[in-house]
């Protein structure tokens, strides 16, 4: 049996960025991982850093977060391919391009740097983006990376202050103040933290957390053929809506002169198989903004899942039920992104800090207390 | 586009064209599909214009009257949905709606990384004849082999033919093995004939068991070679090395379908069928075999797919050549010194530039791609993932669509396609 102040259930970028901080809050961590650090869920997304203004609490968390990886970046390795490439959300249509004004002045309330791009400044930023969009929104500090390897980074820097990495380590069972592997080792801790993302309900049944299938698809090395990341602004549609699977234009430029294309959304989806006629909506939809879509060469296509909450935000503090439990999960597509302002907010939380920002929208109380109510009046 | 057919027959080497021929002659429409221009796969590379092989030019001709489609230069890239495959040809693309498949999708070589393996004038043993054959100039070049198997005396053969000087050729498999296996050989009249024409005409070849590359070295091209001969190092000038362990199956394309695959092989029942139902496997993706093998599981998932009787002496025959197989995978196995050559800044996968050292810390495939992009390039894996299951006994990952690097447009559902899916769901 072994002794820590935090055992941390799940290795993918949220646990692996709560283990770095953490430890070097002093903390004797461990980190415990079913597969490999970043080889879920972590492996799979764009690996965008976004700031998204849907709602205050997601604005808030996002932006926060946008701006802890900023002060990262420069400690981060090459290979982790941090680019402050900036996101463009393209207007396809006036109404959307009116929507653009009011995004600005929100993105700018929260301090992010937003600006709007007219029809002729889009087309020169992007000049292989068809013709005829309206404009756009720039975010100028969005940035993308590649998430398996900032994972890795966040859990090998914990390891060098002394955290324990635990991959290959499926988790049995969670108990107070304890850890049960499958291998029927107990680990014993003051605070357990379950981030394991999609596989979260399956050790604590009852969380509000679904998956959410996604596809990507990425090209082979090339000229860049887009310099920013791009997001339709009917994204925000698509993305929102629970019901039905749905797809929106998102392209990225990597370092390595790759393309990377999404997205859709399959809720409730499950398996891992590439569903073809989503793919090929996928397809259609990014043709419609890049015309030279289909001459590029695909490299690979695949699928992940995302673990979404019913109001799309994550679940980040205790568990009502279980006070001994904490939840680092449920972050649905902005996991990469929010990883850091996530970690920070439940460390804060864990070792009674306070923090920039206000933790309570995140509460795992505002599903689970009415829920278990519910149940237990049944 | 569109294509339908009874039998779609994916690859045109051996075992593809006499699958193809016995379900043509009975009577069904089939469509062969090869990246190559012309029939004959790998192993009958340009037969069909030269024709100096008999039983390559037999197979040719009866192909050829069979009344089978041929498209040249088609590569299979996805299989969106049981009995379809989307197919890329040139910069166009197609699907093909299909009754039953069987894939005839042959062997690559295996490489084993080396210092200096990807120098340029370093190639495959295989990957070296088939140029030779295709017109690169090598009369008077001096050429070193080294590898395993028939495949080693095969490509000395082509080189010597074309007036290239084969240095030597260095067998990895040890001695005993090696003459245990060509002692082997007695049973099995067609190889042994093969063997005894190929030694005539190497008579003067130095060939050693016991032998491989350390290292390739040169400015620029390989000019030398360093060997290790019976516990002796050796080194010769030359300016090609062709370099590599044997056969593995290209299992892309029946992964991709989710053929189930075991111990690197496609798992298959009596009658070739994989478990997928309608989709059937023959030749090396069966375990390495050769051509025997190759022309007689074709012929009988040619004939299972054309509901034929099987003929007994056919079946007779696949046990004979089975037998072969086992014997081939134990003599080629690669020998244990061959895993301990690279350094660490020697390259496992070139697509991506990642040195050996890049894996320190990796305990598994997965860890290598997602943390040192192992696999992650052009050739999605196929050199160096086959090298890394040798080297560190990894298995290989789910494949994706596109099980080759393909146009976007070429993923794209014809419009039939993605609506009848629509319906289904």
């Amino acid at each position: 049996m072994s002794a820590f102040d935090c055992v941390i259930v799940g290795g993918g970028i949220v646990g692996a960025a709560l283990a770095d901080v953490l430890s070097a809050d002093g903390m004797s961590v461990a980190l415990v991982e079913a597969r490999s650090i970043g080889a879920g869920t972590t492996a799979c997304g764009m690996g965008h850093l976004v700031a998204m203004d849907d709602n205050a609490a997601e604005l808030a968390l996002t932006s926060w977060s946008v701006s802890l990886w900023r002060e990262l970046a420069d400690g981060l390795p090459r290979a982790v391919e941090y680019d402050a490439c900036g996101t463009l959300w393209l207007a396809a249509d006036d109404e959307e391009m009116a929507a653009v004004s009011a995004k600005v002045a929100n993105y700018r309330a929260a301090g992010v740097r937003a600006e709007v791009l007219d029809s002729a400044a889009l087309q020169e930023a992007e000049p292989a983006l068809a013709p005829g969009l309206v404009g756009a929104l720039r975010v100028v500090d969005d940035a993308v990376l590649y998430p398996p390897l900032a994972a890795r980074t966040f859990a090998l820097r914990a390891q060098a202050r002394g955290a324990r990495l635990m991959t290959g380590c499926p988790v049995r069972e969670l108990r107070s103040g304890s850890v049960v592997l499958s291998n029927g080792e107990v680990l014993t801790a003051r605070y357990i933290v379950l981030a394991a993302g999609v596989a979260s309900p399956a050790l604590c049944p009852g969380l509000p957390i679904s998956p959410r299938k996604g596809h990507l698809l990425i090209t082979r090395r090339g000229a860049p053929v887009v310099h920013h990341q791009l997001v339709e602004l009917g994204y925000l549609k698509s993305a929102h809506g629970t019901d039905g699977a749905s797809v929106a234009f998102n392209a990225q430029p990597r370092v390595t002169g790759q393309l990377l294309l999404g997205s859709s959304r399959q809720p409730g989806d499950a398996t891992r198989e590439v569903d073809a006629a989503l793919l090929e909506r996928m397809l259609k939809r990014a043709a419609m903004f890049l015309p030279g879509l289909d001459g590029l060469q695909a490299l690979r296509v695949w699928t992940g899942l995302r673990p979404a909450t019913p109001d799309g935000l994550p679940l980040l503090g205790p568990h009502p039920e279980k006070p001994w439990l904490w939840l680092a999960c449920g972050h649905e597509g902005l996991g990469i992104t929010t990883a850091t302002g996530s970690a920070r907010l439940v460390a804060d939380q864990l070792l009674g800090r306070t923090s920039a920002i206000d933790a309570r929208p995140y509460s795992p109380a505002r599903f689970l207390t009415a829920s278990s109510r519910e149940v237990a009046h049944a | 586009m569109r294509e339908a057919c009874d039998l779609v027959v994916v690859g045109a080497g051996p075992g593809g064209l006499a699958a193809a021929c016995r379900a043509a002659e009975a009577g069904l429409d089939v469509l062969v599909l090869d990246a190559q221009p012309e029939p004959g796969g790998q192993v009958w590379r340009s037969e069909a214009r030269k024709g100096a092989n008999r039983l390559a030019r037999r197979w040719l001709t009866r192909f050829a009257a069979s009344g089978a489609r041929f498209r040249p230069g088609a590569r299979v890239v996805a299989a969106p949905e049981p009995g379809v495959l989307l197919v890329e040809e040139g910069s166009s693309s197609f699907a093909v709606r299909y009754g039953r498949a069987v894939l005839a999708t042959g062997a690559r070589e295996r490489f084993l990384p080396f210092p200096g393996w990807t120098l340029p004038g370093v190639l495959g043993v295989s990957g070296l004849q088939v140029l030779v054959k295709d017109g690169l100039p090598i009369r008077g070049k001096r050429v070193v082999l080294a590898g395993t198997g028939p495949l080693l005396l095969a490509a000395a053969a082509t080189i010597h033919a074309h007036g290239g000087e084969v240095l030597y050729i260095a067998e990895q498999a040890s001695a005993a093995s090696h003459w245990g296996f060509a002692l082997q050989l007695w049973r099995h009249p067609a190889k042994l004939l093969q063997g005894a024409l190929m030694s005539a005409a190497l008579i003067s070849v130095p060939t050693s068991t016991d032998a491989w590359v350390i290292a390739a070295e040169g400015e620029g091209r390989v000019e030398s070679v360093r060997l290790s001969v019976r516990g002796r190092e050796e080194q010769l000038r030359c300016d090609y090395l062709g370099a590599a362990y044997g056969l593995v199956p290209n299992l892309e394309v029946a992964r991709l379908l989710g053929c189930e695959t075991s111990a690197g092989a496609v798992v298959v029942n009596e009658r070739l069928e994989t478990r997928v139902p309608k989709v059937h496997a023959v030749g090396e993706l069966l375990g390495i075999g050769g051509v025997d093998q190759a022309l007689v599981t074709g012929e009988l998932a040619g004939l299972v797919a054309a509901e034929q009787p099987i003929p007994v002496e056919l079946e007779r025959t696949w046990h004979r050549v089975r037998a072969f197989a086992a014997q081939l995978a134990r003599h080629d196995a690669p020998r244990a010194e061959l895993r301990r050559l690279a350094t660490p800044d020697t390259l496992l996968c070139r697509c991506e530039d990642v040195p050996m050292s890049a894996l320190e810390g990796c305990q598994n495939l997965r860890e290598a791609r997602l943390y040192a992009r192992l696999g992650m390039g052009a050739c999605q894996g196929r050199t160096c993932g086959t090298a890394a299951q040798t080297l560190f006994g990894w298995s290989g990952e789910d494949v994706r669509p596109p099980c080759l690097p393909a146009r976007i447009g070429s993923l794209r559902l014809p419009s039939d396609v993605s609506s009848t899916h629509a319906r289904e769901s």
